[in-house]
């Protein structure tokens, strides 16, 4: 479980994030939905911990990520926006430093690595080396990479961009299982529709703040249109008035 | 400490499969400083032998007014060209850079001579051109030594002993060992040694910081459970190994390639054997760590691999501008100079390659202090590295 409480964070004479708090229960996908710039990277930048609130506080499992950051980094898989590989390093190669890194080795590590590349088909991608790889490949290898030490909570962030369709069907696939399994998972788009395919809670973030909440067909309900895009763009233009 | 050792290995292994890296560190550096150092001390060596064994070119006016003093020169290796026309003619030619040294016999050269007057010789030369100096030294000394000969067959004349005129002699006595006259050339031996480490890491350090960030998996690592401390550490021993690797490979080149110039043939010896390969990387170890973590420090700061490059490249050379130095002014090994890095380890290995005792006191302070300052710099990285704007 992910809870968000209050989180700020303003660069320079920007607000960033403006009072932020969420809960992304167990055993569903919660969607940050919002335009380029709402504050959704970095909203999750201050969940997994690279840039530090202002104030407000993130909790993975109840666990505090400024106090305690090893502790519930550990509990956390992460796929940050273009996520680089390591090009001279085969697939494997790139998933097992992660799972080191997460303090995993030998053959238990070995056959985690194995069970991925089932999972997500990287079939005999997974010995070769990176350079190349179409970017569906990579996003891929990412995302066994931040699911290696088999993390609770998973937090993706715009993780279909720059996947043809059956890509991003496959990754659908993969997120809704992971959910049923029991796992959290925080994901971010700017998408629409692959917000209303996957979530089963929406925010709606606009400058910095969750400007609407709730089901896709709650969101939909609330419009005379009865239709999320309707909902969103409605969410949108009353968070920009003051 | 395990995640630091995750790191290096990483680093590493992902390093040696990069073409660049490998061919800066492992040959470029190892095999490129000791050939450059062997062409430069050849072409050093090659051209003081040159100077001694060439016909000394000298234009002279008037030579008909002086014909014994010419068949002195002569004699002497000299190649004397006539110029036409008198003083005037010879300041233009050696003005106009025609000739280099022009020697002008005035007319009334010989009534002096005959009559016991100091007889005058004007020797023009341009003492901008630095190039002439030892040409000019050679005519100056030759003329001296006729002029020399004149008197003493002067006073052999009146029966008089040609030592009157030398109440004094002064003895040149050369103590410098041959080991002590090849440092003199192989003050740069040092230089090379710390330019072909510094090459070793440079790639390294560029690929585990900027290129990391500007691969986008900096971001992702960050998110990792490991302390900043054991990620920055082992991305610093990752290049000091490197670092490490082309100083070994650098000094053992120069070890097996030295002997083939022939030193022994200019009177200079090398003592460069096994022993002292190994001391000398012994005591350039320390300054792995310290260069190590100036690479890595610096290139952390700049926010692409072409930016960090055009950096180090830079900042390569300022370890190499004390031993310059040192070179260049024939800095002599004191305590008090070996709080200095690179400039400490410079004169070390020059006592070394001379065959003098190294104290253990400036070895210690020498090892300290460049591991001192390494270490400050480590924690600068490090410090680095747990500020959010690391990720640009």
């Amino acid at each position: 479980m992910i809870e968000l409480d209050s989180l700020t964070k303003r660069f320079g004479t920007i607000e960033a994030v403006r009072g932020i708090s969420l809960i992304a229960p167990d055993g569903c996908v919660t969607g940050l939905l919002g335009a380029n710039g709402a504050g959704k990277s970095t909203t999750l930048r201050l969940l997994y911990g690279v840039q530090r609130p202002d104030s407000g506080r993130a909790l993975v499992d109840g666990i505090d990520v400024a106090s305690q950051p090893r502790l519930a980094l550990a509990r956390l898989g992460v796929l940050p926006h273009n996520a680089g590989l390591y090009p001279h390093l085969t697939a494997r190669e790139n998933i097992r430093y992660y799972g080191q890194l997460q303090g995993m080795s030998g053959v238990a590590l070995e056959r985690r690595i194995d069970a991925l590349a089932d999972m997500l088909e990287l079939g005999a991608l997974l010995e070769r080396r990176t350079k190349g790889f179409s970017q569906g490949e990579r996003i891929k290898v990412a995302l066994a990479r931040a699911l290696v030490h088999e993390p609770q909570n998973l937090v993706l962030d715009e993780p279909t961009n720059g996947l043809d369709v059956l890509a991003t069907r496959n990754l659908r696939a993969l997120i809704l299982r992971l959910r049923d399994a029991g796992h959290c998972i925080m994901f971010t788009s700017h998408v629409m529709q692959e917000v209303a395919a996957l979530c089963d809670e929406i925010a709606i973030i606009s400058g910095g703040r969750v400007v609407a909440r709730g089901t896709p067909a709650a969101l939909a309900r609330g419009v005379p249109s009865g239709t999320l895009e309707d909902a969103f763009v409605a969410a949108l233009t009353e968070g920009a008035s003051p | 400490m395990r995640a630091l050792w995750t790191v290096f290995r990483k680093e590493v292994l992902e390093n040696l499969r990069d073409r660049r890296t490998v061919l800066s560190a492992l040959v470029l550096g190892p095999l490129g400083a000791p050939l450059l150092f062997a062409l430069m001390m050849n072409l050093s060596i090659e051209r003081g032998r040159e100077h001694d064994d060439r016909p000394l070119q000298l234009a002279v006016a008037g030579r008909a007014n002086a014909p014994n003093l010419v068949a002195f020169l002569t004699d002497h290796r000299v190649h004397v060209e006539a110029v036409p026309g008198d003083a005037a003619g010879a300041a233009e030619a050696v003005r106009s850079h025609r000739v280099r040294l022009a020697l002008v016999i005035p007319d009334g050269y010989g009534e002096r001579l005959r009559t016991g007057e100091p007889s005058r010789v004007l020797l023009y030369t341009d003492t901008s051109d630095t190039s002439v100096g030892a040409d000019r030294a050679r005519a100056e000394a030759l003329v001296g030594a006729y002029s020399a000969q004149v008197a003493s067959w002067r006073l052999a004349a009146r029966g008089l002993s040609p030592s009157l005129m030398q109440p004094i002699v002064v003895d040149q006595i050369d103590v410098s060992t041959p080991m002590g006259r090849a440092t003199t050339l192989l003050g740069m031996l040092s230089y090379f040694i710390v330019f072909a480490t510094l090459m070793g890491g440079l790639y390294v350090a560029i690929d585990t910081t900027a290129g990391e960030r500007e691969r986008g998996s900096l971001e992702p690592l960050l998110s990792l459970p490991i302390t900043r401390r054991s990620l920055v550490g082992g991305k610093i021993l990752a290049t000091a190994a490197y670092m490490a690797l082309s100083l070994g490979l650098t000094i053992a080149t120069f070890a097996l390639s030295l002997p083939l110039v022939h030193l022994d043939a200019y009177g200079m010896a090398l003592n460069l054997g096994p022993r002292v390969a190994c001391t000398i990387y012994a005591l350039m170890l320390p300054f792995v760590l310290l260069g190590a973590s100036l690479l890595t420090l610096v290139a952390s700061f700049t926010r692409s691999y072409r930016e960090a490059q055009s950096w180090l490249a830079g900042l390569v050379l300022i370890p190499t501008l004390p031993i310059m130095f040192a070179a260049i002014y024939q800095v002599e090994p004191r305590l008090g100079l070996m709080w200095v890095p690179s400039l400490s380890q410079h004169l070390l290995i020059q006592s070394l390659l001379r065959a003098e005792p190294i104290g253990t006191t400036a070895v210690a302070l020498s090892a300290g202090c460049t591991l001192a300052l390494g270490a400050l710099l480590a924690r600068i990285a490090i410090a680095l590295y747990a500020r959010e704007r690391i990720l640009g």
